[in-house]
């Protein structure tokens, strides 16, 4: 094994569980997809590290040691799934180090999100569904469905413009609050209290919080707690922003 | 009539969830099949005396089983499914309830709602984590009944050879 094949090995495997941190996979996960990955090439004595704002990995003790950071976390579920299958195919050897590693960086350029229009109706129909689940009446849908739809909306835009999460979260509560608000008060709904939780559903950290518990159950208490402070500051954001409508 | 409004709509809702997160467009029905299931157990047996807590936990049980089971046939990661499904399950409203009671200076009613969503959540996660393992165990003992017989039937080729 050549220094060269050891260094691409190191950028693949980085490169690898870096896309699957930043999409939002379980930490335990992507440590377990890395080391498959090395010992597949053949590197026994591989470490891996994972924290959710960044990666170190080693090959080994006369082997070099790389660390990645990880600034930006979405969910993503169509990256986890093609970087699984890129590592699938390596540890079977159908494919080789440079093709993975060509895959790899392909996938990490492209943006597979749906186009956004598409995403702010799924939210839409989503909280409009969600409302008759929690024993809403039909008359409220309207309001709820414009509520789901621009809560989404708000918190993508402010949050590609602004990059705080916490705020755009906050922001786009205090929008849904204030317009079912106003659907209230112009009597196009009726029950605020549904019309805000159905609005509010698309914004819950329902991927955060499972991968906190489940990375502490895995024993990665580092990252389980990480993700599960993250997961409280956006239900806290949330609240906040609600909680700012409601006081009025 | 009930139960099949119920279940069409957080099918709905659980494949909308399956936009948001971007979840594979192959796997979008799937992910709101899962999202139904899970669901409806948890409104049937809600509205059937059980406690709340008792049913997320068997909900969210049901979930990571399903969606352990298409992860298997679909070969895809296993939070493609569950994570979309486990939404409906989620304690949006005690939550709200929680939080607007304290808005309003009312911290006993407060405490007490945020004290259900609490467990209500804590029960999510060990539905998921205990379906997980159990699914963990059972392919590992159905794996290894396997390869013990593929063995067996290697070496018996193996001495015929001979």
């Amino acid at each position: 094994m050549s220094i060269y094949d050891n260094e691409l090995a190191i950028d693949c495997i980085l490169l690898a569980g870096r896309i699957m941190m930043e999409s939002g996979a379980e930490t335990y996960r992507v440590e377990d997809t890395m080391l498959r990955m090395a010992h597949s090439q053949n590197m026994e004595n591989s470490q891996s590290y994972v924290t959710p704002t960044g990666i170190i990995f080693s090959l080994g003790r006369t082997q070099p040691t790389r660390i990645t950071s990880i600034s930006t976390r979405v969910t993503d579920l169509h990256k986890i799934a093609l970087v699984n299958n890129v590592s699938r195919k390596l540890t079977s050897h159908i494919i080789t180090l440079e093709q993975a590693y060509d895959e790899l960086q392909k996938i990490q350029k492209t943006n597979y999100f749906l186009p956004i229009l598409l995403q702010v109706l799924a939210a839409s129909i989503a909280s409009s569904c969600f409302i008759i689940l929690f024993n809403g009446s039909w008359l409220d849908v309207p309001a709820v469905f414009v509520a789901g739809g621009v809560g989404l909306y708000v918190v993508t835009i402010v949050h590609a413009k602004t990059r705080v999460k916490f705020f755009s979260e906050f922001l786009a509560a205090l929008v849904i609050g204030i317009i079912a608000f106003l659907a209230v008060k112009f009597e196009v709904g009726q029950d605020l209290d549904r019309i805000i939780i159905g609005g509010v559903m698309p914004l819950v950290p329902g991927l955060l919080m499972t991968n906190a518990v489940r990375d502490l159950m895995a024993g990665h208490f580092m990252a389980g707690i990480g993700k599960g402070v993250e997961a409280f500051l956006t239900a806290f954001a949330i609240g906040a922003g609600i909680a700012l409508v409601l006081s009025f | 009539m009930e139960i099949f409004i119920q279940l069409g709509l957080s099918f709905v809702a659980t494949a909308c969830f399956g936009v948001i997160f971007n979840a594979p467009i192959k796997a979008i029905p799937w992910c709101g099949i899962v999202g139904a299931l899970g669901w409806t157990i948890y409104s049937l047996l809600s509205q059937n005396g059980v406690y709340e807590v008792h049913a997320s936990f068997l909900g969210a049980f049901v979930v990571a089983i399903v969606a352990h089971i298409y992860a298997r046939s679909f070969r895809v990661p296993m939070i493609v499914f569950s994570v979309s499904g486990i939404i409906p399950l989620v304690p949006g409203g005690i939550a709200y309830n929680a939080m607007r009671h304290i808005v309003e200076v009312d911290y006993l009613t407060g405490m007490e709602y945020g004290m259900r969503a609490f467990l209500i959540s804590g029960a999510i996660a060990m539905g998921l984590v205990f379906a997980e393992v159990m699914m963990q165990l059972m392919f590992r003992f159905m794996n290894r009944g396997r390869t013990s017989i593929q063995s067996f039937v290697k070496e018996k080729k193996a001495t015929k050879l001979k």
